[in-house]
């Protein structure tokens, strides 16, 4: 009985000294934020890694989730004989939730695990340790640029994701299915608003790259320095970037678009 | 010609930029009605008086024989006489006479409602900011049902005299 109520204890001390510990390493990194301008080619080269190799992946992935929904969406509503309403729900869907949710699911595997791979291997084959010796600061070198890499490519995949998926579902819709080309722009042009989905979106993107880099990133830095440790790292940093998005994504369309 | 390897990196990451950047702008301008926009400063006004706008909105269509021809700029209500004082935005290639009834109609059983003008053999034109004369509410549907019923429920008294 004592024992369980002290690994209780013990479990949930950890969870917010873990936490308390990634704000403390977010401040810290963003603190550093203005050290990124004349270290610039380094934000590019994570840009590379992080955003520019993630691409064939983005855009093959929107294209078929565009090409099931037009294809799932078409059966659907043609039995209400509503198949010109299929551009909204293409674009509707991919442009509010599928997006931004599904490009940071891929965007947390592809690149995220990476990250936490990266520089948890970086803390256990101690290079962390040798930057600090010499008196460089890790954070600054190491963490900021690839923070700011993994935030400023997330609204861009999506952005791409999105596009694709709407090129995905025309090509099913118009192409295969034979939907009329003119209302399937035309409503989608008249539903979807600028500001509420459009930015919406954007801003979303942006949230979840915060989300995914930063748990990224810090698992990595704070993962215990064995191969066992940065293994562990990379599986929660999937993992919790996952909920985190998800739960997020809800928290977001509630205020976004809950009235 | 020989690049450096980071030469090669800074091109893919401009690139990757670039598309990224020209994806959310198609995505606005293409798929979202910012659009339109660009075209509802333009055209003339016109107002319209109802009795009933149902479930009329802001950027609903405006028709002529089903073509689109301008967009409901502004709803607002007349305080004097209670009525629905609707703002129309037309395109200014389309001209109007002054006999020009406006309807509103919905599109098919469950859809939007939108305003359909039928223009009239006038010889003169309307001009910006001028007042459609003759208008046709929406039709409300309890209206119509309860209309619907006081007709039967007379029918069904005639009948058992």
């Amino acid at each position: 009985m004592l024992k369980g109520l002290h690994r209780l204890g013990q479990l949930t001390l950890a969870a917010f000294a873990k936490l308390g510990r990634a704000h403390l390493f977010l401040l810290q990194a963003l603190a550093a934020s203005w050290e990124l301008v004349p270290r610039f080619p380094l934000l590019i080269r994570q840009m590379y890694v992080v955003g520019v190799l993630s691409i064939l992946l983005i855009a093959l992935s929107g294209l078929f989730v565009g090409m099931v929904l037009g294809l799932q969406g078409y059966n659907v509503l043609s039995d209400f004989g509503a198949e010109e309403s299929l551009g909204v729900m293409v674009a509707a869907s991919l442009v509010r939730e599928l997006g931004p949710v599904v490009t940071a699911l891929l965007f947390s595997g592809r690149a995220g695990s990476a990250l936490t791979a990266e520089i948890g291997l970086m803390k256990a084959t101690e290079q962390l340790s040798g930057m600090e010796m010499m008196a460089v600061d890790p954070v600054r070198y190491v963490i900021v640029p690839r923070l700011y890499a993994g935030i400023l490519s997330m609204p861009l995949l999506a952005g791409l994701f999105t596009y694709i998926g709407i090129y995905g579902g025309y090509f099913v819709g118009v192409g295969l299915l034979g939907v009329d080309e003119g209302s399937f722009w035309s409503q989608m042009q008249a539903t979807i608003d600028f500001r509420e989905d459009i930015l919406n979106s954007v801003i979303k993107s942006l949230v979840f790259g915060i989300i995914v880099t930063w748990i990224a990133v810090f698992e990595g830095y704070d993962a215990v320095p064995t191969a066992e440790g940065v293994s562990r790292a990379t599986t929660r940093s999937v993992v919790y970037s996952a909920f985190a998005v998800l739960g997020s994504d809800f928290i977001l369309t509630a205020l976004m678009f809950g009235d | 010609m020989y690049m450096s390897n980071s030469r090669v990196i800074e091109i893919w990451v401009g690139l990757f930029v670039a598309m990224g950047l020209a994806a959310l702008f198609l995505l606005a301008m293409q798929v979202s009605n910012l659009s339109e926009f660009r075209e509802s400063d333009k055209g003339y006004r016109l107002l319209a008086k109802f009795q009933n706008v149902g479930t009329l909105k802001v950027r609903a269509p405006v028709k002529i024989a089903g073509v689109l021809v301008g967009r409901v700029a502004d709803i607002r209500l007349d305080q004097e006489h209670y009525q629905a004082i609707v703002e129309l935005r037309i395109d200014p290639s389309y001209r109007l006479p002054d006999d020009t009834i406006a309807s509103i109609y919905t599109s098919g059983l469950l859809g939007e409602q939108y305003i359909a003008l039928e223009p009239g053999g006038s010889p003169d034109y309307l001009k910006d900011g001028d007042e459609i004369e003759i208008s046709q509410s929406a039709l409300v549907l309890e209206e119509l049902i309860g209309k619907f019923l006081v007709k039967s429920a007379e029918k069904s008294g005639s009948d058992e005299k």
